[in-house]
């Protein structure tokens, strides 16, 4: 059964290498990659059966013994992510799968989309089983250099522009991780997780904090929490529709879960508690207020992801394990939701041709699936009952109040504040995009698009190539269904994340599940 | 644990100038910036291996304190080749963004400075009368209220 953990890993790594040499025939390319990650779900859902009624898998990579070899852990929490990464994954692929057939880039020499997707999904998984801290590092910068690759794909001016800012604060940040790494290694001699969590209450408090405030900083960058969170709504909209919704979906997530890793492990200690929790305060206010000024689908989006980071950091900042489940329930909410919202404005792109909301418009009369399919993700992130936004929100609230500080209370009512404010952004671009008459905007680029079509000298393929394909709809509607399905299972869904937080709740029990004889001094 | 003075001041050295030229405008300065701070963390892997040894080969008779700690080592040579890649990938997109913008800074985005100036709610009128060579932009906007 160990033999899954490395598979996770193998699978897309190969079919990356695999996609690669098949790059001169598109269809197949898009087949195998498709079929990777339709492995990678299977994996990814045996393993959490298997985590979760079995218990957790450790290996040791080559044989070698833990302090020794580098060591890859998968618990609950791991496993968890995993299956929601490879569903999302899947998702967006089916969506740019789609969106590539009806462009027609079937006579590009070298596809490079698909091999780079594959490691970009070898590198968020190698993050999500890894129990070794530079082995962490190595996996974020897997998923980092994929994802230079595909937020720059196609290399026109905005998006080297948007890329350059996100490829040197992801840059920064990597350095600042691997200083920490070395730090640690310094102060404790090693990088094994379980190790350093072992050995970390030895040292002095303040070398403790220092160690602890590189990690939360670095991460922090990743996870765009709030004054490390600029570059995101930056450089994540002139991306390509699918690779925005995968990266605002699952990279951010990424390094949420290093900081619940390291909060929970490394550093259970309450020190720093306070300062996360005001920190995960400005993320959500300040995240809300820029998406209510902006006037762009994929930047209001943008604005809400760093907003709704904010709800998990104040979950792992409780400190408590209903806090910690509580934020483990919403990350996996709000990844499944946030890429269903991306994949609908990648819709909204394609059928009004634009994202601006002062530019498009009647989108509910011309094109009313599209409408759906934003809809009920919107009211979904926005909270409102009985979707899961508001089951996760709610959690948090009660971890919060259980908790019981005066900072709680504080966090409490902004959280809710902040909900009202996603929730009237979201409406924003409803009113304007999809219920406001086209007739009433100014400039209509959709009724221009349409007279473009029926133009006397358009070809037939321009006309066919506009309409919206199936494979995008359906990969959106699947996404949206998803949501739903962790409303409808919210309740054994709900028992997994606790279970998750009670695996979490000190470092003893992942101490122990690396080194089952106890650590070696 | 003792240390080399000389390699804590390079260090030292190589971190500030690192920043300094990662805050630049220009691309090119980023890069080198990003050059330096890449071999100052690595030089401080090595720094926190400790006291230079002997080589970290099992033989008789050598105490066990006597070798080098290999580890560190090992996690800067992949470093080092992270770094490598990275730079050359920086490099290329550097080239492409002189290729297409003929400029060698990060550039601001289009939508912030739009909507710092609020033209996204209000577009100025491009054929405003001597927008181009008045001295006084204020009052000019003042005279068309």
């Amino acid at each position: 059964m160990t033999a899954l953990v490395p598979l996770v890993v193998l699978v897309p790594l190969f079919g990356a290498a695999i996609t690669l040499v098949i790059g001169f025939r598109p269809r197949l390319q898009r087949l195998v990659a498709i079929t990777v990650l339709v492995i990678e779900l299977g994996l990814g859902a045996a393993m959490l059966i298997i985590v979760d009624t079995v218990g957790p898998l450790v290996v040791d990579v080559g044989g070698w013994a833990a302090p020794f070899g580098i060591s890859l852990v998968v618990d609950r929490l791991s496993a968890l992510m995993v299956l929601v990464s490879a569903i999302v994954l899947l998702a967006v692929l089916v969506f740019s799968a789609g969106q590539g057939i009806a462009d027609g880039d079937d006579e590009t020499p070298v596809s490079i989309y698909n091999p780079t997707y594959l490691i970009l999904t070898t590198g968020v998984m190698v993050a999500f089983v890894s129990g070794d801290l530079f082995n962490l590092y190595v996996g974020f910068e897997i998923l980092l250099v994929a994802s230079y690759v595909l937020i720059t794909l196609g290399g026109t001016e905005s998006r080297i522009r948007a890329g350059v800012t996100y490829v040197i604060v992801s840059l920064l940040s990597s350095l600042l991780f691997l200083a920490a790494i070395g730090m640690i290694y310094g102060a404790l001699g090693t990088v094994n997780l379980a190790q350093v969590a072992a050995r970390v209450q030895d040292l002095p408090l303040d070398v403790q904090i220092l160690l602890h405030v590189m990690l939360l900083v670095a991460f922090g960058i990743k996870a765009a929490v709030f004054p490390l969170s600029f570059w995101l709504p930056d450089s994540y909209p002139s991306a390509p529709a699918p690779v925005t919704a995968a990266f605002a979906g699952l990279l951010t997530k990424i390094g949420v879960y290093a900081i619940i890793r390291v909060e929970t492990v490394i550093f259970p200690s309450p020190e720093l508690n306070p300062a996360l929790m005001v920190v995960a305060l400005l993320t959500m206010v300040v995240g809300a207020l820029g998406a209510v000024a902006q006037a762009d689908i994929k930047r209001i989006l943008s604005f809400t992801l760093v907003s709704h980071i904010g709800y998990m950091i104040l979950g792992v900042a409780l400190g408590t394990a209903e806090g910690t489940a509580a934020a483990i329930y919403y990350i996996a909410h709000h990844i499944v939701v946030q890429t269903a919202l991306f994949l609908a404005s990648g819709l909204v792109e394609r059928e009004a041709g634009s994202t601006s909301i002062t530019r498009i418009g009647g989108l509910l009369a011309s094109a009313p699936l599209v409408a759906v399919l934003f809809f009920i993700p919107a009211l979904n992130l926005g909270g409102i009952p009985p979707f899961s936004g508001f089951i996760g929100k709610l959690a948090l609230f009660q971890a919060a109040a259980e908790q019981g500080d005066a900072l709680a209370h504080i966090l409490i009512g902004a959280g809710a504040l902040v909900s009202l404010l996603t929730l009237y952004a979201l409406v924003r671009v409803w009113n304007l995009a999809f219920w406001r008459p086209s007739r009433e905007v100014e400039g209509d680029e959709t009724r221009l698009l349409r007279t473009v079509e029926e133009a006397p000298h358009s070809t037939s393929t321009v006309s066919a190539t506009r309409a919206t394909p199936r494979l995008m709809t359906l990969s959106t509607a699947a996404m949206v269904a998803t949501g739903l399905a962790l409303t409808v299972f919210a309740g054994p869904l709900y028992g997994l994340a606790d279970r998750a937080a009670e695996n979490l709740n000190g470092p003893e029990q992942y101490i122990q599940l690396v080194f089952p004889q106890g650590v070696t001094p | 644990m003792s240390v080399s003075l000389v390699l804590v001041i390079t260090m030292g050295a190589l971190f500030a100038a690192g920043v300094y030229m990662l805050l630049e405008r220009s691309l090119t300065r980023v890069v080198l910036g990003f050059l330096l701070l890449g071999n100052a963390v690595n030089l401080l892997i090595l720094i926190m291996a400790g006291p230079a040894g002997v080589a970290p080969i099992v033989t008789d008779g050598v105490a066990a304190d006597a070798y080098t700690d290999p580890l560190p080592q090992a996690l800067i040579l992949t470093a080092i080749v992270i770094t490598f890649a990275v730079s050359a990938f920086l490099l290329a997109l550097i080239y492409r963004s002189w290729r297409l913008a003929n400029a060698d800074d990060v550039s601001d985005d289009a939508d912030d400075v739009a909507l710092r100036e609020g033209a996204v709610a209000m577009p100025l009128e491009e054929t405003a009368p001597d927008s181009e060579d008045t001295e006084f932009p204020a009052d000019r906007e003042e005279e068309r209220r």
